[in-house]
């Protein structure tokens, strides 16, 4: 029975040509970047016989790689700043990024608000500041291969350490503007000391027509007794393929919460890899995701609970319209020592059209027995009754519609505690409901 | 919530040295030569008498076999089996074609009597008359040793006998259906069953009849070495019903055995088939030696419309369990169901669970998994539910909980829910809290604890699900039935 070896697609020998082409100018430590690729490279780009990867077949997805792109010029990154909508009411430091570049001209690092600290990645990455010692915060994160592509090429970004109460919001702010398609490897870390709080956006753009592959990776350790509220919106261009991770560890007695929207993007997978690595600690992560026509979007998520005592929420509703296709992916793991865990999936699914597809992978790991994990999974269309309901009322039957899967969304979407976020998605909600119309 | 203490002595009544099929029985065999090649399955077809067709079928199944490779994705962990240092065929000598109860080997129906299955027509007529009585296929490593009530069953039409013999009686009737549910390429153990399968029951039930008594198969591995590879094929014709029980045993030993069946159901319009499965294969002793390795492929087939296919099993032996039972819901307003109590003890690892495919208008289903892993072992709940495009109005209902004991096992839900089609409404939930409020307040108005009145209500739920299983095998079962699931964790 021999072993069947697959064929390099265009898109993994793109790869590695790219990679021979930028190892040498990327910044930093070479070994660590040739660690992650020759890791990648074993296994190539996932495919659908890799379970992880079974509903979002990366090999057949990622047709070709594009070029990653240069660093733009300031004119060119102000150029791009100013075409950006993306949570634009939204009062906020902003941290922008044009072309997976951090903008430095943009930010007045040395007039941030108390104990906000921006250090931009390329530059601590050449010199070796210590900070970079936190780096991939989740060790089994770096069997992903998403992950493994965004380590080998990383080349820029920020550390952030955020330390006391901040009140003012960070907006990190992910822009791909080019005409011709580009690929970009972002990469965040974000410190959060004992006891403090803060509110971090991010929001992720790239123009139309283009299939750029913006491949993001922000990396979270949230210390004892923090608050961190994290609200990510994907309004990617039509054609981009995005790629994202968030990973999260979080000390003990904290809150944390965070919501991914997905409203952009034709193909996107967003994966959430969290450990909660400290007792009574509270975590919630929502996801709203909006599709039509051909889109197709995966959320995966894994939560490790490494420490007893801990309580995680997780959420995730999913409207599908058109040819769309939908994928969650959940998985709670729950090691011997975890006791008292109390867990908490759900995913639901609203098909609003025949041609839709959902996948649903709800999937629990559980090894210490005083625990309570539960998960759910439902998929269906808008309640017949519901919508009589309310035709029988006058509203004609797209209002009707609308009104219901604004109420369905709104689910995850209300836990943004934070009013002008809040508002900010579900104007993004009304707007793809309106273009539905 | 952890487990109750009631629990957990059930639990330990049954735990792997609790063993009480382990003993071995000393009948002379007669063996294949070791290992497996074109001329063990020329010696295994030839042996059957069976038709050339069959036997090419066999072959091409086992060209196709050398070019698979074992599937590694279930959660189950043991060392690779050497597939010629088996046994393929293990017959007792003095079975060549029985006429008679009086020709087999006293020794071999003296195991049936202990393991508590009639063999005899008359020993259960003499007695008070049951309710029910039951036909039984005793299959006895590779071959039958004996079916009967076969003469009684004939009157009704039903042909109920070992497929080998169907296979040379019923040619057509058997190559019309064999396979077609399960194709010979289905998986690696799916095909090297076809390759090598000595025996299993044959059942055809006739349009419009219900099958007057239960049917049932027992499987007894007994020889050392050998592997079980039997296949079953069950027919429920045109608005017909059958209900159809097998339960399985083996001696202990320190080797791993390999038992890989294959089970196919087709069911035509309006025809119900239950089938139930009680599971005790040897599970192992408490360090993890020995014990059988469970790999079996079972899967039936709502063809005609309003069809309907139950699967009820009841699972605590086996070292390792790799197993799903499937339910096709080809016709329009077919019904799959799926009710599962799997017990793990000791070092048993178990990765089970079902899938229900539905393609037809209107199609249903319900899975009710229950699984309770103990000592070291492992429990996995892996399921599928998928709607295709065309299946308009399909339903499911998916609950599956699991309950841990120690902290030294695990227990694992995989679902797979996929749904291609608007108006499929589909509901996975996987929690105890499904006890309502007003029910414990009920209870426990009536002077019962907290712990008594989850206990009645849960069990309520429980017995649902053994209320599957036909009488008089439900014995088993039974002692499964106390065991409540408060403390049980998704």
């Amino acid at each position: 029975m021999a072993e069947i070896k697959l064929m390099k697609t265009p898109a993994e020998t793109g790869l590695a040509q790219a990679y021979e082409t930028v190892k040498t100018t990327l910044p930093g430590d070479a070994q660590s970047r040739a660690q992650a690729f020759e890791l990648f490279t074993k296994n190539g780009l996932p495919h659908r016989r890799v379970e992880e990867f079974k509903y979002t077949d990366l090999r057949a997805l990622m047709r070709e790689a594009a070029p990653f792109a240069g660093t733009p010029s300031a004119d060119e990154a102000k150029a791009a700043l100013q075409d950006t909508k993306a949570l634009s009411g939204v009062k906020a430091i902003q941290v922008p990024f044009v072309n997976g570049h951090f903008v430095r001209d943009a930010v007045d690092l040395g007039g941030l608000p108390e104990g906000v600290e921006i250090v931009p990645l390329a530059e601590a990455l050449a010199s070796g500041h210590e900070w970079l010692a936190k780096l991939s915060p989740v060790s089994w994160a770096n069997q992903n291969p998403v992950y493994q592509l965004n380590t080998t090429f990383m080349a820029d970004g920020v550390m952030l350490r955020i330390s006391g109460e901040v009140d003012t919001l960070i907006h990190l702010r992910f822009v791909t503007a080019s005409a011709s398609a580009v690929a970009t490897a972002t990469r965040v870390l974000v410190l959060v000391e004992d006891g403090a709080s803060v509110t971090l956006l991010e929001s992720h753009e790239s123009t139309d027509g283009a299939n750029h592959q913006p491949n993001d990776v922000v990396e979270m350790i949230a210390g004892d007794r923090t608050n961190v509220r994290h609200v990510r919106l994907n309004a990617e261009g039509d054609k981009a393929l995005a790629l994202s991770t968030l990973a999260l560890k979080v000390g003990a007695e904290a809150e944390f919460f965070s919501l991914n929207v997905v409203a952009g993007a034709a193909t996107s997978r967003h994966q959430v890899f969290g450990v909660l690595n400290g007792e009574n600690t509270k975590v919630r992560i929502n996801g709203t995701t909006m599709l039509k026509g051909g889109q197709h979007a995966d959320s995966t998520l894994v939560v490790e609970h490494a420490a007893p005592h801990c309580e995680s929420r997780e959420l995730f509703k999913t409207v599908i319209d058109g040819e769309a296709t939908g994928v969650f992916q959940g998985k709670i793991i729950v090691p011997h020592h975890a006791q008292k865990t109390d867990g908490r999936m759900m995913s639901a699914a609203l098909l609003l059209s025949d041609g839709g597809t959902m996948n649903n992978k709800p999937e629990l790991e559980i090894f210490a027995d005083d625990v309570q994990c539960a998960h759910g999974a439902t998929c269906g269309q808008l309640d017949e009754d519901l919508m009589f309901y309310l035709m029988a009322r006058g509203l004609p039957k797209k209002e009707a519609e609308s009104l219901m899967v604004q109420a369905f969304l709104g689910e995850a979407i209300e836990f943004v505690d934070n009013q002008d976020v809040h508002d900010a998605l579900v104007n993004v909600l009304e707007g793809w409901l309106r273009a539905r119309a | 919530m952890p487990a109750v203490q009631e629990t957990i002595d059930q639990v330990r009544s049954i735990d792997v040295d609790q063993y009480k099929y382990g003993f071995e029985t000393v009948v002379e065999m007669e063996k294949a030569p070791k290992g497996l090649s074109e001329d063990v399955i020329r010696f295994i077809s030839a042996k059957k008498g069976e038709p050339e067709w069959m036997l090419q079928w066999r072959l091409d199944a086992y060209k196709r076999w050398l070019t698979m490779q074992e599937p590694d994705w279930a959660r189950v962990s043991y060392d690779k089996i050497d597939y010629n240092d088996i046994y393929y065929y293990a017959a007792p000598k003095k079975n060549q074609a029985p006429k008679s109860l009086d020709e087999v080997d006293p020794e071999i129906l003296r195991t049936y009597e202990k393991l508590g299955i009639p063999l005899r027509e008359q020993e259960i007529l003499a007695g008070v008359e049951p309710e029910r009585r039951v036909a039984v296929d005793a299959v006895f490593d590779s071959v039958s040793v004996a079916t009967t009530f076969k003469a009684e069953l004939a009157k009704a039409g039903v042909i109920f006998m070992p497929i080998s013999e169907a296979i040379r009686e019923y040619p057509d009737l058997v190559r019309q259906y064999l396979g077609t549910v399960v194709p010979v390429t289905d998986n690696f153990f799916a095909t090297l069953n076809s390759a090598v399968f000595t025996d299993g029951s044959f059942v055809y039930i006739p349009p419009g009849v219900r099958c007057p008594m239960e049917l049932s198969t027992y499987f007894r591995i007994n020889e050392k070495n050998t592997g079980q590879f039997e296949r079953t094929l069950i027919i429920a014709d045109k608005g017909s019903y059958v209900s159809y029980l097998e339960g399985c045993t083996a001696p202990k030993r320190d080797e791993n055995q390999l038992h890989a069946a294959v089970v196919e159901l087709i069911a035509l319009d309006d025809a119900e088939i239950k089938y139930s499965t009680v599971q005790n294969w040897y599970p192992g002793d408490a360090e993890g030696r020995g014990g059988i390795y469970n790999f079996v492929t079972k899967r039936g087939d709502c063809r005609g419309r309003n069809s309907v296919i139950t699967w009820t099993q009841v699972e605590t032996g086996s070292a390792i369990t790799w197993k799903y039972p499937s339910c096709i819901l080809r016709g329009d307003n077919s019904r799959g169901e799926f009710y599962s109590i799997a017990v793990s003890n000791g070092m048993q690892q178990v990765d089970s669970g079902t899938k229900m495919i539905h393609l037809g208008k209107n199609t249903t289903s319900r899975i009710i998994s229950k699984g309770i892993a103990a000592g070291k072992s492992e429990n996995t709940y892996r399921g599928l539910v998928s709607a295709h495009r065309k299946a308009t109005g399909a339903r499911n209902f998916t609950n599956c909980d699991s309950l841990l004991i120690g902290n030294e096992c695990g227990a694992h839900t995989v679902p797979y829910i996929e749904s291609k089609n608007a108006t499929a409404v589909f509901e996975h939930e996987a929690t105890t809290s499904k006890i309502s409020e007003d029910q414990m307040f009920y209870c426990q108005q009536r002077g019962l604890s907290d712990e008594e009145a989850t206990a009645l209500i849960v069990n309520g739920f429980v017995k649902d699900v053994l209320q599957q299983l036909p009488m008089e095998f439900a014995v088993e079962a039974q002692k499964l039935i106390s065991i409540s699931l408060e403390g049980s964790v998704g």
